[in-house]
């Protein structure tokens, strides 16, 4: 199954995310960010929670990946591998594992500034799949 | 959503008629070929949007560089009144004061020709470049506050360079208004490891060649003469930047909720001037602004530095002057005319540069005859234009023009764009040496997926919103 594709933005960058569930579709989409991020190899030495709060479904994935996003930013944490661990209406908490990158490793690939807010969205189709899109400005 | 509807005013100038919830009309500054070439890009639409925002005055403008941002488009101005306008974070842009900074230096092409890969090659290595790079200078907490309360001239007090690099940066590289409270810790964690670092995407360090003079009064006076070897840097406030723009979006993406305020994009995010909330973010975005400063600072300091290494020759003989430092991305209190009077508005420039005209109290004493020097960074292997800032631009775009030439492709048409080539043989077939320290960068970042930079200086200096004064030539490029 294809958990995401990315979709161009003149400046930036989508993603296209897709789930069988909701819970699932928030994983791939933090899965999605840390490919983006670095090239991964599977390690995952290292578990944090995170959680974030939403007023509605976009809101509440934007924030989730902001987080993620912050990981790496400000700890240098690569967070590939993803367990909700709840996830309702306006709160998600989730096991996040993954590794500490060296920036000299060389698997830097790109220099993502930010999650934005920007179209984003999220909806179940009728076949009961979940997709989003969210831009992500490098 | 309906289309977007655009009149042609003459012949560089477009208008969005205010509809439904647009308080303004929008006005789009571009040519013919431009406006063709723009295809689906949403810009328009977003300069409609802006319009929606309360409080602002005349219109919501678009210079001839616009292209599809998120929330305001790239190439945006927007103005607002004190009393009953907003701030927008997304007005700014996640990297507050991006910018340029040119220097010249008493050293001709042909001193230089045979030794541009080693002074290209010393840069690279010099300058700590790149995704993620992280840079020589390690601040304590305390040291990172007066960073971002007195930005270049914190870089100066420290050894990065001379008082009188302060006298040809905008705003003396110190904007006021600057609280290191209103700033996160997350910003701060992410701001300690990375002062003096250029970046990576469009950011570049670049040895140019003054390849046409225009107007040589200006040019005299900001020390171009064809043939001389300059450099630009280009470059912004890094992650610290990034963090203060995505806590206070996600921060005022709460508040509006509490405003009787219908928004048509989220990402357009904001609050009132006179509200606490705006009144924090614009004292955060200053304490970025003083950090992206200080950073182009520290990086002008180790260009010079290493152009002494590369070449043996003394700071006298290499003579390398800030001709000036000017911000792209940014929002600021100043006083412009607005229906025959004075006012104090917040201009919003998001990808657009200030040019202030000849007179202005702003601009340092050698260059008040002339008006401001206004620096637009070209991509790579094309140049870079030199212009200077008119009364018309005072008068008609609150003091503001271009400030690059702004993506026709996305990174992803680029890439495949250039799939298969060699974009440094490519580039030193043109006579460039270029130096990259990401995989993907130079690919996403060539020549073609951007717009053609003289057409859209020939808009601007048609439009009267800047006078060209000098082009310059690239020779050799450090991108990040």
């Amino acid at each position: 199954m294809i958990t995401y594709r990315t979709f161009d933005h003149t400046a930036d960058l989508g993603i296209e995310v897709y789930g069988r569930t909701r819970e699932e579709l928030f994983a791939h989409a933090a899965e999605a960010l840390a490919d983006l991020l670095a090239d991964r190899e599977g390690k995952a030495d290292r578990t944090v929670r995170i959680c974030a709060t939403g007023e509605d479904g976009p809101d509440l994935l934007v924030n989730f990946l902001r987080e993620i996003l912050y990981q790496f930013h400000g700890n240098r944490l690569l967070l590939g591998q993803i367990c909700i661990t709840a996830l309702e209406e306006n709160k998600i908490c989730a096991e996040a594992r993954g590794e500490v990158l060296d920036p000299a490793s060389g698997r830097l690939r790109k220099e993502i500034k930010a999650v934005t807010y920007h179209q984003a969205s999220l909806r179940r189709g009728r076949s009961g799949r979940w997709t989003a899109r969210v831009i992500l400005d490098v | 959503m309906s289309e977007i509807k655009l009149e042609k005013i003459d012949d560089c100038r477009w208008r969005i008629p205010a509809k439904g919830g647009m308080r303004v009309p929008g006005v789009l500054y571009s040519s013919e070929r431009l406006m063709k070439g723009m295809g689906k890009d949403e810009s328009p639409r977003q300069v409609a949007n802006v319009a929606h925002l309360p409080g602002i005055v005349k219109a919501s403008l678009a210079m001839p560089d616009m292209h599809w941002g998120y929330g305001f488009p790239i190439g945006g101005v927007a103005a607002f009144s004190l009393e009953d306008g907003v701030v927008s974070p997304g007005g700014v842009g996640y990297d507050i004061n991006c910018g340029c900074r040119l220097l010249t230096t008493n050293l001709r092409e042909e001193d230089v020709r045979d030794r541009l890969r080693d002074l290209t090659v010393g840069l690279f290595r010099d300058v700590p470049s790149g995704v993620g790079s992280r840079g020589p200078i390690k601040l304590s907490l305390k040291e990172e506050r007066r960073v971002l309360t007195d930005g270049a001239r914190w870089a100066v007090e420290n050894g990065f360079g001379t008082p009188a690099d302060l006298e040809t940066t905008e705003d003396g590289g110190s904007m006021e208004g600057a609280d290191p409270e209103a700033v996160s810790d997350r910003a701060l964690e992410r701001g300690r490891e990375q002062l003096g670092t250029l970046g990576s995407g469009n950011h570049f360090l670049e040895i140019e060649v003054v390849e046409e003079v225009f107007e040589p009064d200006a040019a005299n006076a900001f020390g171009l003469t064809k043939g001389r070897i300059a450099v630009m840097i280009h470059s912004g406030s890094r992650g610290l930047g990034y963090q203060v723009c995505d806590d206070y979006l996600a921060r005022l993406v709460r508040h509006v909720r509490t405003l009787d305020l219908q928004l048509p994009d989220r990402q357009l995010a904001c609050a009132p001037l006179s509200s606490p909330e705006g009144r924090q973010y614009l004292a955060a975005m200053a304490c970025a602004a003083n950090y992206a400063w200080a950073n182009r600072q520290a990086l002008m300091h180790w260009t010079r530095e290493s152009f002494q290494r590369t070449l043996g020759m003394s700071p006298r003989d290499l003579g390398m002057q800030l001709v000036y430092d000017v911000c792209h991305n940014i929002a600021k209190i100043e006083t412009l005319p607005l229906e025959g009077k004075l006012v104090r508005l917040c201009v919003h420039r998001k990808g657009a540069t200030r040019a202030f005209p000849p007179g202005h109290k702003a601009l340092p004493p050698r260059y008040r005859s002339v008006g401001q020097p206004v620096l637009i960074p070209g991509n790579m292997g094309t140049g870079s234009y030199v212009l200077a800032g008119t009364e018309k631009a005072f008068a008609e775009t609150f003091g503001s023009t271009c400030h690059g030439a702004g993506r026709v492709m996305s990174r992803t048409q680029a890439m495949k764009a250039s799939r298969g080539r060699s974009i440094p043989e490519e580039m030193s077939a043109r006579g460039v040496v270029v130096m990259a320290a990401g995989k993907e960068t130079l690919r996403e970042e060539h020549p073609e997926a951007y717009k053609n930079l003289d057409e859209v200086v020939s808009v601007v200096d048609r439009a009267g919103l800047s006078r060209k004064v000098a082009k310059l030539r690239s020779l050799g490029c450090v991108k990040g």
